[in-house]
């Protein structure tokens, strides 16, 4: 049976890094890397009778995403105890939240894959603390813990689920690392694992209720989480049509093969046995409190968008586009503080800028040079010093090299060719090497003009003025 | 005059009038550890070289005016689960035996920057889980008022270090009564204070939300000074309180004229020793005589305080338990070849049995199905034993229970019966499960000449209205004067 006579249902567990500058219970250093063991104390390497502090920061970078995902903050929160044992996990617990999360009932607009708005609903949003990391092989051999990252603040943003595709899920996800980004809460360094999610996914026929769910855990990358999903949806229809069943598992999405493999079978169900912390007091939250927190939120993505509707007369297209980052919506208004020239900005960043970071399958918030060094490529152009041919070589050098582009341009010697004597040196040469177009020229093709142009232009690497070659064709060919 | 006889006030008379000097008193304890040692069996690690020198340091930092602290000098023994940086906290357990803290706890900070001197860690029962000191993996204390018998627990290295002199006061701390059925058991005073009064921070945790570090000490004025200095809100322990301080020593005003007493009926019924009852009796003639007013009355929930404290005292515990799982530090077993099997050997073979019962009974009672019926009705009564308490200290400044229904008993007679040995708890528990302060003092002997103790129990943060009815008990009766341990074989 076709794949379209099934729906796919996915929910996303997204887990965002908070940055705060200590970990979440104790003072320790909260970074990324350092020598193993280096960021930590009795309370993250949980020594005996060492007790938990909680980081208020934490707290309330965990109610600035509820607001900015309209959650509701809940006043009485708490604590609670997640029990395992594992080796990077040196309490044997987690310190997260259980009944009581901080927020609640949120959600954010995303486009579906026919361009309409869609709400994605949020269950809830909770605080709890990352485990250390083991090193396998590494270090002489053995596995080893690494306890820096211990007791880091995590935010886990639980989605409802509401998507239907692998692409609804990338938006989802993405609009989330949007949002934390531009509250400035996390860094959502992918890469790093500062943002991941736990997918879960299932598939049933329409009109027929949900199909049993499987889930992918720790997903930290937009590519792995869009073929994984669209992996294991398949995988499942096959299972169903075959006459098989989906069986409610971890399953393991492996990069390399693109498929998904069934973790090893427990013989029971996780229980966690979660029951309130009893060495923290709850969390109680005033509504002074909250109020202040929603007063400081930054602006974000929908109202910047509306912002450049309005003031730059951008397309809505582009304003979307600009603003579904910050980092890319931030070069556009850093670019234009300096340049003023708002169109060139936004066609700059979102053709080749968005052109390369694609190619090189970078995250806006990687690009390595300056708005400052942006907006001085684009009046480079308005002077007449370059030609924008020669502004996307500088662009691409700017990923490449990043320094100031008039220091690009002289060392590469790009400056564009505005001498008109050197410009008819050229123009004559190649009336001399192109007689047929000169005869379609004559003969009434002014299109021919603009061959001749390109044939100028790449004789002169791009270098010639393009305006003045078009007039100096214009005045030799009607002499 | 026998040194290790005075209380710490008398001492620090002394010294002030420099009859004795620091390293005098710190020499004389080192001599009677000497000698009782080995018949008591109190410490773990005995730190009596250190402290000579470090009696030497204080005293010359005493001479140069480089101190200027009332306790400088005060030696005093610590319930080896109380983290002590440099030195080992076994917690008399097996999976610590070799266990050295790179931090040190709240109270020992306190204690080490009033220049006190620490004699050595006390044995207890293994992670303070017990009321006979026998489930320590490491030493077996005996009760210095007979040696068959013993201390109780599980601070019964506290307390029968003090008991036997070996010590001018301890450190210990209280669970479900670890630090006054002991003091009972061994005729000396201890003092469980208000949940939240005292840091619990370097406290290796038995029961996160009913943990408490409190005194034991020869007399009530001794408790009321070191409450003194244990006392204060600490940032390292959200549930430490910052309350005003009082001054306990100034509680203590020798009249209880007027002081309302509440007799709770069911502390009196059934289980409990026909002389501990007398005494009791007495104890309570004797109040009366003092110009109290005391009254029976009825606190039925009480009878269901074990029950619930057992449900949440072994989920907390089988949590905080978790840690010690081979990884980090303490004992690892040489037996694995899979990760499994460093957690489950580590742990099989480095725990006791106590320790794994209540491991056990806690992971049970959390898990999912049962949580409800266990754990959650636990916290339910709990509630209403707080509510209880509270009604009845609307009537009453402070509530007079025996602190154990029987003295010290012999040992191995119950150590093989969890149970039974969880009914020398039933007297105790409560003042937990409520986070209320109790004290124990001993209020006399039986026939065989073994102390009897009463348990006075306050209102949140009133422990100085128990130390004063505690106090002018003491004066009237002057239990120290009249009765003496004698180390019976």
């Amino acid at each position: 049976m076709p794949r379209e006579d099934y729906e796919v249902v996915i929910g996303l567990e997204i887990h965002a890094e908070l940055k705060t500058k200590t970990k979440l219970f104790c003072s320790c250093k909260n970074e990324f890397g350092g020598e193993p063991n280096t960021h930590c104390c009795p309370v993250c390497m949980a020594m005996p009778g060492a007790l938990p502090v909680i980081n208020k920061t934490a707290v309330e970078y965990a109610v600035k995403a509820g607001l900015a995902t309209g959650c509701s903050i809940e006043k009485n929160s708490k604590n609670d105890r997640k029990n395992y044992f594992y080796p990077d996990n040196p309490r044997s617990y987690q310190i997260s939240q259980y009944d009581k999360p901080l927020c609640n009932n949120g959600f954010v607009e995303i486009e579906d894959e026919d361009g309409n708005k869609k709400k994605i609903g949020i269950l809830r949003i909770h605080i709890e603390d990352d485990a250390g990391k083991l090193n396998h092989n590494e270090f002489g051999g053995g596995s080893l813990v690494d306890l820096n990252r211990a007791g880091a603040p995590l935010i886990e943003i639980v989605s409802l689920p509401d998507m239907r595709s692998a692409v609804e899920a990338e938006r989802y996800m993405r609009k989330i690392k949007s949002i934390l980004e531009y509250i400035e809460v996390s860094d959502c360094k992918m890469q790093e694992g500062s943002l991941r999610a736990d997918v879960n996914v299932s598939v049933h026929k329409p009109g027929e209720p949900f199909g049993t769910r499987t889930e992918m855990k720790g997903m930290s990358s937009f590519r792995s989480i869009v073929r994984a999903i669209e992996y294991e949806a398949q995988r499942q229809i096959d299972v169903i049509e075959n006459g098989g069943n989906v069986y409610q598992t971890t399953i393991r999405w492996d990069e390399i093969s693109g498929k998904t493999f069934p973790m090893r079978e427990k013989e029971n169900a996780d229980d966690y046995r979660y029951f309130p912390e009893p060495d923290l007091a709850a969390i109680r939250l005033s509504d002074e409190y909250i109020e202040s927190v929603r007063a400081s939120l930054p602006e974000l993505p929908e109202s910047r968008r509306e912002r450049y509707l309005k003031e730059y007369n951008l397309t809505e297209k582009d304003a979307r586009l600009l603003t579904a980052s910050k980092y890319l919506s931030n070069l556009f208004e850093g670019a234009l503080e300096k340049c003023g020239n708002a169109k060139a900005c936004a066609n700059w960043i979102l053709s080749d800028i968005s052109r390369i970071l694609n190619e090189k399958e970078m995250e806006p918030d990687q690009i390595p040079f300056t708005a400052e060094e942006l907006a001085k490529t684009i009046e480079l152009i308005d002077k007449g010093t370059i030609s924008s041919a020669i502004a996307k070589k500088v662009i691409e050098e700017l990923f490449e090299n990043p320094q100031d582009p008039e220091v690009i341009i002289k060392e590469k010697g790009w400056i564009q060719i505005s001498d008109e004597g050197a410009i008819r040196e050229v123009v004559l040469k190649i009336i001399e090497a192109n007689p047929q177009s000169v005869a379609d020229y004559k003969g009434g093709k002014d299109r021919a003009i603009g061959f001749l142009v390109g044939q100028a232009m790449k004789e002169t690497k791009g270098k010639a003025n393009p305006g003045m070659l078009n007039k100096m064709f214009v005045e030799e060919l009607n002499k | 005059m026998e040194i290790t006889e005075l209380t710490v006030h008398e001492l620090q008379e002394k010294l002030k009038s420099k009859e004795l000097t620091v390293s005098e008193i710190t020499r004389a304890y080192v001599d009677r550890i000497n000698e009782k040692e080995s018949d008591v069996n109190a410490f773990i690690t005995l730190l009596t070289d250190e402290a000579i020198e470090k009696s030497k340091e204080i005293e010359e930092k005493i001479n140069n005016g480089e101190i200027n602290s009332e306790l400088a000098g005060i030696p005093i023994g610590i319930k080896d689960n109380i983290c002590t940086k440099g030195i080992k906290t076994t917690c008399a357990s097996k999976m610590l035996e070799n266990f050295v803290s790179p931090y040190d706890a709240t109270v020992m900070n306190k204690i080490n920057s009033e220049g006190m001197i620490n004699l050595g860690k006390l044995n207890m029962d293994e992670f303070a889980m017990g009321s006979s000191t026998e489930h320590s993996a490491i030493a077996k204390t005996r009760n210095p008022w007979n040696l068959n018998t013993v201390p109780g627990g599980s601070s019964g290295g506290s307390a029968a270090a003090v008991a036997a002199n070996m010590v001018p006061w301890a450190l210990g701390s209280d669970t479900g009564g670890s630090i006054r059925q002991p003091a009972s058991l061994c005729g000396v005073v201890g003092l469980k204070p208000t949940y939240g009064l005292v840091s619990r921070y370097g406290l290796v945790a038995f029961a996160s939300s009913l943990d408490q570090i409190g005194p034991i000490t020869k007399d009530v004025k001794d408790s009321a000074i070191l409450l003194n200095l244990l006392v204060g809100h600490d940032e390292k322990d959200t549930t430490s309180l910052d309350i005003p301080k009082q001054d306990y020593v100034a509680s203590l005003k020798n009249d209880v004229k007027g002081l309302k007493i509440g007799v709770p009926k069911e502390f009196f019924a059934e289980g409990l020793n026909e002389e501990v009852r007398k005494s009791l009796e007495k104890a309570i003639e004797k109040y009366k005589e003092l110009g109290a007013e005391v009254e029976e009355f009825s606190l039925d929930i009480a009878k269901y305080s074990l029950a619930a404290y057992y449900i949440i005292a072994c989920a907390e515990a089988s949590s905080n338990l978790g840690r010690f799982d081979g990884i980090r530090y303490g004992y690892r077993t040489p037996n694995y070849e899979t990760l499994e099997d460093i957690f489950v050997n580590s742990r099989s073979e480095g725990f006791g049995a106590e320790v794994k019962r209540r491991i056990i009974l806690g992971t049970y009672v959390l898990s999912s199905g049962y949580y409800d019926a266990y754990y959650k009705k636990a916290q339910q009564v709990r509630t209403l034993v707080k509510k209880e308490f509270n009604k009845a200290f609307e009537k009453y400044d402070v509530i007079l229970t025996p602190t154990s229904p029987i003295v010290a008993f012999e040992a191995g007679t119950k150590s093989n019966n969890p149970l039974e040995m969880y009914l020398a708890d039933i007297c105790t528990v409560s003042v937990n499960v409520a986070g209320l302060p109790g004290i124990s003092i001993p209020c006399g002997v039986n026939s065989e000449g073994m102390p009897i103790g009463m348990q006075l129990i306050g209102k949140r943060f009133e422990e100085g209205k128990i130390l004063n009815a505690a106090y002018t008990f003491e004066q009237a009766v002057k239990f120290r004067k009249n009765f003496k341990p004698n180390f019976k074989k």
